[in-house]
């Protein structure tokens, strides 16, 4: 995916907004700045314990948003039904999708609608767009990580992850798992409303973690040094990751982001995040360093350390 | 999270890691079996903590890496045929046959699907009457007896549209051959817990004996690992070369005995090609005559091609304890995880893999004072 985009879109749509490669565009508007973005969303099962695809589709732009540092506004919403869609579905997804909207103090102002025949797509893909303001003086990019910084994780992470995987595969947990797919915008404001001097976030979302760590590390071209110990993971997620043979750090998130921070205001970011209920246990997971530049590496529980890798392609459950 | 975070306590393994620097006089080199021991070692830090004398290598239990590409070839086929379900554990889907797998199959349209088990198939087979549905039996003693339930199953209840193709091999034949090798470097054996779980220490004992091994049957987390090592040095600092279980909260002398007998009615003793190793005597299972309608190598005919392997790959040496991945010329370069010459690069359980993942670029290492 990363390859793909350097490859084709980066190249052939050359904007120095786009280049910074972060998950939306902060572009000048008049004398303000203006933060851009755009999502699809394509899930199966379209709903699952703790969401739908019309809350993804809402929160999941509006954290984009939120990444840069704006205060979400408005979103725009485009439906690709595929033939043969429930409209009781499409309602309840809707409606999800308004009371989402509602929650995050954002409105949706225009949107489109396609009906594509039977086969042509897999029953409801939903695209969100959103647009919002940065405020004067806030700065949040990879560009501005620094060796030294502090990195924090706002909550445990995996759940949505498990949650959705617990409905495509049938797998029954004793405690069942909920997604934890939510609005990140009041724990970053929360942040800057406190004064901390944020610098750069990221919501864990597709790869977890993990992926997210290693896309700031090879942006900002620092090295990051995690301690596994001090990433907050549910028990049940642990509980449901060590029985399918995933690893928890590569699961996705909805509702988390990783958080960096100068050292010395850290432990204000982490008592600002635990305040808020979203952000109860987030915790203070490892630093920047000078090097090696691109890569993350992790000390174990026992004190030895290895790498933690990009990914290629998708976690594969294993065979035993 | 109860039952393994007791095995992963950081101030346990110290202990043991010191244990080990005061037991050790000599340079000892140990094998584990198990692709799956190989990943928790170099996950976890094992290595980082055992004295300088100590060498690991990691040994042939890598049941995707060993599949030979025959076989996969022939999956290749049975999965890009029309009205064919081709369902298989999540590793085997990245695994090179000859310059594709089975998620290429996928991607042009075959119906290819990630099962957990293999009753999720035969469940599938039940549902899906007019399609065929055929589960890749691969794995070690570990996964055969599931999938020895799968055919009794389809047989007694007179499901003609789900066959198994099986690749199915066995441990102890692959140990004795590392041992028989002529330049054997192996001084003890960390066997696969697991594997012990279903067959039992038994089949370990003549081993032990003819070859003056010590075997020490050995669970997955650090502490278990630890501690059979420690076991395995302790026999050998002392000249014994004994079976010994170090996984005793899970592995009975006998074994399993309804998961054995159910693998002595499914299931034959038949020599197997292992990848990259070659063929060894009396080290697979096939389905016995009285399942031949549910071996879909009978039932789909389709003849090998006689599989190419890439031959820059040494995956061979690897799986053999010859080689360690980094020193592999293709490592990393020409071999990694998305251009992958061989299937221990791709195997969850693959040691290449092990390395790619988590010691690519030798991260500084803390120094341990034990």
């Amino acid at each position: 995916m990363r390859q793909l985009l350097e490859d084709l879109f980066l190249e052939a749509f050359r904007s120095p907004a786009l280049a910074e490669r972060h998950d939306g565009a902060v572009v000048p508007l008049g004398a303000e700045r203006l933060a851009f973005t755009t999502d699809s969303y394509v899930v199966t099962p379209r709903f699952f314990p703790g969401g739908d695809i019309g809350k993804l589709a809402v929160y999941g732009t509006v954290n984009d948003l939120a990444m840069t540092g704006a205060k979400p506004l408005y979103l725009s919403a485009g439906f690709i039904l595929e033939e043969g869609l429930s409209l009781d579905e499409l309602r309840r997804v809707v409606a999800s999708m308004r009371e989402a909207a509602r929650e995050c103090g954002v409105e949706i102002v225009t949107g489109d609608t396609k009906v594509v025949d039977r086969g042509k797509a897999d029953g409801l893909f939903i695209n969100t767009s959103g647009v919002g303001r940065v405020s004067e003086g806030v700065s949040v990019h990879p560009r501005r990580v620094r060796p030294g910084d502090a990195v924090l994780v706002s909550g445990d992470v995996g759940r949505h992850g498990i949650a959705v995987l617990s409905v495509r595969e049938g797998l029954a947990f004793e405690t069942p798992v909920a997604s934890d797919c939510a609005s990140l915008a009041p724990l970053v404001a929360a942040l800057l409303e406190a004064g901390v001097e944020v610098h750069c976030l990221r919501d864990t979302t597709r790869g977890g973690l993990a992926t997210a760590l290693n896309e700031i590390a090879l942006d900002a071209g620092v090295g990051l040094e995690v301690d596994e110990p001090a990433v907050p993971v549910d028990e049940s997620v642990a509980g449901a990751c060590e029985l399918l043979g995933l690893d928890p750090l590569y699961v996705a998130c909805e509702g988390r982001m990783v958080v960096f921070v100068p050292e010395p205001q850290a432990e204000r970011a982490r008592e600002v995040l635990c305040r808020h209920p979203l952000g109860a246990v987030a915790a203070r997971i490892g630093r920047v360093t000078e090097g090696p530049r691109g890569m993350v590496s992790l000390r174990t529980r026992l004190g030895g350390q290895r790498l933690l890798d990009l990914l290629s392609g998708e976690q594969l459950p294993r065979i035993c | 999270m109860r039952y393994v975070d007791e095995y992963r306590g950081a101030d346990e393994a110290r202990r043991y890691a010191r244990a080990l620097h005061s037991l050790v006089t000599r340079p000892w080199t140990l094998m584990e079996v198990c692709g799956g021991q190989t990943h928790a070692i170099v996950r976890f830090g094992i290595d980082q903590l055992l004295p300088p004398a100590l060498t690991l290598l990691h040994g042939p239990g890598c049941p995707v890496c060993v599949t030979p590409v025959e076989l996969l070839d022939k999956a290749l086929a049975i999965a890009s045929r029309p009205g064919v379900v081709f369902c298989s554990f999540g590793d085997m889907l990245r695994v090179p046959g000859s310059g594709r797998d089975l998620l290429s199959v996928k991607a042009a349209g075959g119906d290819v699907r990630i099962v957990y088990s293999p009753m999720d198939a035969l469940a599938l087979a039940e549902r899906l009457p007019e399609r065929e549905v055929v589960f890749f039996a691969v794995g070690f003693e570990t996964t055969a007896p599931a999938c020895a339930m799968a055919a009794h199953e389809a047989r007694r209840r007179g499901l003609r549209n789900f066959s198994l193709l099986v690749a199915h091999v066995l441990v102890p034949p692959a140990m004795e051959a590392i041992l028989a090798a002529p330049h054997r470097r192996v001084d003890a054996f960390l066997a696969a817990g697991h594997v012990c779980t279903i067959m039992g220490m038994e089949a370990y004992e003549p081993l032990a004996h003819a070859y003056r091994v010590p075997i020490v049957a050995t669970g997955f987390e650090p502490l278990d690992l630890l501690q059979g090592i420690h076991m395995c040095v302790a026999q050998l600092e002392s000249g014994r070369a004994e079976v010994e279980n170090q996984y005793a909260r899970a592995v009975r002398p006998a074994g399993n005995e309804s998961a054995r007998a159910m693998l002595r009615e499914v299931f034959e003793v038949v020599p197997r090609t292992w990848r990259g190793i070659g063929p060894i005597p009396a080290s697979g299972l096939g389905l016995r005559a009285a399942f031949a309608d549910w071996d879909a190598e009978r039932k789909f005919d389709v003849v090998s091609v006689g599989g190419r392997e890439d031959a820059a790959c040494r995956s061979g040496l690897v799986l053999q304890g010859q080689l360690k991945p980094p020193e592999c010329p293709a490592f990393g370069t020409r071999c990694t995880p998305d251009t992958p010459l061989g299937a221990t690069m791709v195997s969850s359980e693959g040691a290449c893999a092990a390395y790619y993942r988590y010691r690519r670029f030798q991260v500084p290492c803390p120094t341990t004072s034990p």
